[in-house]
């Protein structure tokens, strides 16, 4: 008699588009980012504009366990069955990158826990301008660096900077207390990041995540036309 | 299946004890009776007064020992819907023998159905230079109960440890419940480091098996303090029981954690809406 | 066999998460008593003889063929601190993603669907071995190296120790890691006869015990 088990469903073995019972998973959103940039805070606005017409989830990867996860239940972004907070060992790159099977089964038990949801936002410990997601754990990812931290930030580029779909520049209002040039920050992005779309965000404001929710909500209303990404060619049972 | 193979020893010398203690309860449809109490070597059996509805006996060791070479075995068996409680008289003392060989002692504890064990012994202490393979397996019927205690103190004051391992092996049906082996003292690598007992020198458990146990019993619960020289934890195993592991600096230290721990287990059953065991 | 199979199945860049959990060492490390190599050197051969054979042991057995509802049974039995039960499961699952994008086989997948809630680790690693064309004995190293392995790694993480000296460490112990696989590949032979049970239970008290007092941290770095 085991008086132990909990969790349910054997999993894919990778991001297969589908659950496996056959129906479409929910989009997976990656948040990246250096510390202090304001991911959480983008996290938890985003819940608070997109949770009435969404069913949403949160991943956290806390390099302490559960600080990020703690600051979005206080502020009571979702319900606490909604979100997870996965824990790194002291490498929150790597839990999202390298060994992404620790995050994997964050995001299944949350859609086998909850039902079919459609969209679950998977939040990286704050780390530095290297890291990114792995294509097998998220669907598309945004990176997140601030203005405070140096106008030259974009400049330097790496690979968050250069290849995240979305990059946002979070804190604008602080720019004319910090000496940050908006259009530098704008051009230099460009630069880098070629067609890749760029948003400036003050989440102090009214409604300031509103350029990333919008985004959010564009990935959305293509990932439920079946088009976000190639299926696999062969599908999970 | 075996579990107790790699500790059979060849036969000792003369000079060794070899003994075998038996006790049977029954349940003659009003009480528990003994109809069996054998007592042999060193071990005598005293029948005490019942209470609480266990029959009750007393282990009193007649003699010193174990002694390496000695092969000491107690069998206990408890017939369907029986109660029994059995406790020792005094510690258990493992003690260099005439030979360098190891000494044995068996335990072979049977529960039936209905059927409930208190198995509460007092410490075994392993002195310097003795050396014991002490088994335990006890065999529970589904829906058996089992209170089973097991203290092991490594050496006396200021006194390294013999050589000691217990097995301890515990199954439900032919299901294994627990399964545990220990090794302390000289030979056993790191038996004295981070990762096992580091510098405590009691340890002990005390193993609570009931069928009402369900999944919510309760949740782990840490005993003593974490930094201090006594401390331990009360947790759910995977099948109907809870477990208390504890390490201390001294033997009554332990006992205070394990007793604690037993409060908190039979809390634990009271408060199932099956009623107590 | 493919002798290389073991490098990619024991190398410390398999994705199967071990590098979120310290194998206990960040307890220790917490509670100073282990702080430098000697110290993190004693901790690696106690959990090696202990922990590390048992779980050897059920891995030789799982990749010798035997059942392993039956060997999961058994890891259960020689796992009483639920905290360890839960991480060896979710361990388990983690290897079984691994296990099953490298070496895809119907054996992993019906693991997958017998123990939906995850097996333990040792026993996925077991049939995850016997997938890649391994053998028993090969199983047994790959989890008694790894129960000194990510201790090691952990404490250079912990302890900010000198990554040349906690190499040192897991150098010195490779006769005694040997010695353990022995063991438990020795053991998982004579199942066949003589039933799992024959199967090492060598266990640790202060292991199970500091597993639910970190368990119970509300601050930690590692899983576990």
């Amino acid at each position: 008699m085991h008086l132990d088990h909990t969790h349910d469903g054997s999993g894919a073995v990778s991001a297969d588009a589908r659950r496996p019972d056959g129906t479409r998973r929910a989009l997976r959103i990656g948040l990246g980012g250096p510390v202090g940039s304001g991911k959480t805070a983008t996290v938890a606005a985003l819940c608070r504009t997109l949770r009435d017409r969404y069913a949403l989830a949160v991943v956290t990867n806390d390099i302490y366990t559960r600080e990020d996860a703690d600051f979005l239940l206080r502020e009571a972004v979702l319900p606490p069955e909604r979100i997870t907070a996965v824990e790194t060992g002291a490498c929150p790159h790597t839990a999202i990158r390298d060994d992404i099977s620790a995050n994997l089964e964050a995001v299944e038990d949350l859609e086998d826990r909850l039902g079919p949801l459609d969209l679950i936002l998977v939040e990286s410990g704050g780390d530095n301008l290297t890291a990114t997601f792995s294509k097998g754990l998220v669907d598309t990812q945004i990176f997140v660096i601030d203005v405070s931290s140096g106008d030259d930030i974009p400049r330097k580029g790496g690979p968050g900077i250069t290849t995240a779909d979305l990059l946002v520049v979070n804190k604008t209002d602080l720019a004319p207390h910090v000496g940050a040039d908006l259009t530098t920050m704008a051009s230099d992005a460009a630069r880098r990041r070629g067609d890749l779309p760029v948003a400036f965000t003050s989440l102090t404001g009214d409604d300031g995540v509103r350029p990333v929710a919008d985004w959010v909500l564009e990935r959305l209303t293509v990932w439920h036309h079946g088009t976000a990404r190639p299926e696999p060619a062969t599908a999970t049972p | 299946m075996s579990t107790l193979t790699e500790d059979v020893a060849p036969l000792p010398d003369a000079s060794s004890v070899v003994a075998t203690a038996r006790v049977r309860a029954e349940h003659n449809g009003r009480t528990t009776t003994l109809p069996l109490l054998s007592g042999d070597g060193p071990f005598h059996l005293q029948r005490l007064r019942p209470r609480g509805g266990l029959a009750r006996v007393d282990v009193i060791g007649a003699m010193s020992g174990p002694l390496g070479g000695d092969r000491l075995a107690l069998h206990a068996e408890v017939g369907p819907s029986a109660c029994l409680r059995i406790t020792s008289a005094a510690s258990t003392i493992a003690l260099r023998g005439p030979t360098d060989d190891n000494a044995t002692y068996d335990l072979r504890l049977t529960v039936g159905d209905d059927a409930t064990l208190h198995w509460l012994p007092q410490p075994l202490i392993s002195t310097a230079g003795s050396s014991l393979r002490q088994t335990c397996a006890v065999g529970l019927s589904p829906t058996a109960r089992l209170v089973l205690r097991d203290e092991q103190i490594l050496g006396r004051t200021r006194e390294t440890s013999g050589d000691l391992t217990t097995r301890l092996t515990v199954l439900r049906g032919d299901r294994p419940l627990l399964d545990q082996h220990t090794s302390y003292g000289g030979p056993h690598p790191a038996w004295d480091g981070p990762a096992v007992m580091g510098s405590h020198r009691a340890c002990g458990q005390l193993l609570v098996v009931d069928p009402s146990l369900g999944r919510a019993a309760l949740p782990p619960v840490l005993l003593g303090d974490p930094d201090g020289p006594a401390r331990g934890v009360l947790v759910p195993l995977a099948g109907p029981a809870l477990l208390a592991t504890a390490v201390a600096d001294t033997a009554t230290r332990l006992r205070r954690l394990l007793d604690e721990a037993l409060d908190r287990a039979l809390t634990a059953k009271g408060t199932l809406p099956f009623g107590p065991g | 066999m493919s002798r290389t199979a073991l490098l990619v199945l024991a190398g410390g860049r398999f994705p199967a998460g071990d590098h979120a959990h310290s194998g206990g060492v960040e307890a220790a490390v917490a509670a100073r008593a282990v702080h430098d190599s000697a110290t993190l050197y004693a901790f690696c051969r106690g959990r090696l003889h202990t922990a590390g054979l048992t779980a050897a042991a059920l891995a030789a057995a799982a990749a010798a063929g035997h059942d392993p509802l039956v060997l999961d049974e058994a890891a259960d039995a020689r796992t009483p601190a639920p905290a360890l039960r839960a991480t060896a499961r979710k361990l388990g699952r983690q290897l079984l993603r691994a296990a099953r994008a490298a070496w895809p086989c119907e054996a992993l997948e019906r693991l997958a669907r017998d123990l939906p809630g995850g097996a333990h680790q040792p026993v996925v690693l077991g049939v995850a071995a016997h997938a890649a064309g391994l053998t028993a004995s090969d199983a047994a190293h790959v989890a008694a190296f790894g129960h000194v392995a990510g201790p090691a790694t952990a404490a250079v993480r912990l302890l900010g120790l000198d990554p040349f000296d906690a190499t040192a460490v897991l150098a010195r112990l490779c006769d005694d890691v040997d010695a353990v696989a022995h063991q438990a590949a020795d053991a998982a032979g004579r199942v066949a006869g003589e039933g799992a049970g024959v199967l090492p239970a060598a266990s640790s008290p202060l292991l199970d015990i500091t597993a639910e007092q970190h368990a119970a941290w509300p601050m930690r770095l590692f899983a576990s």
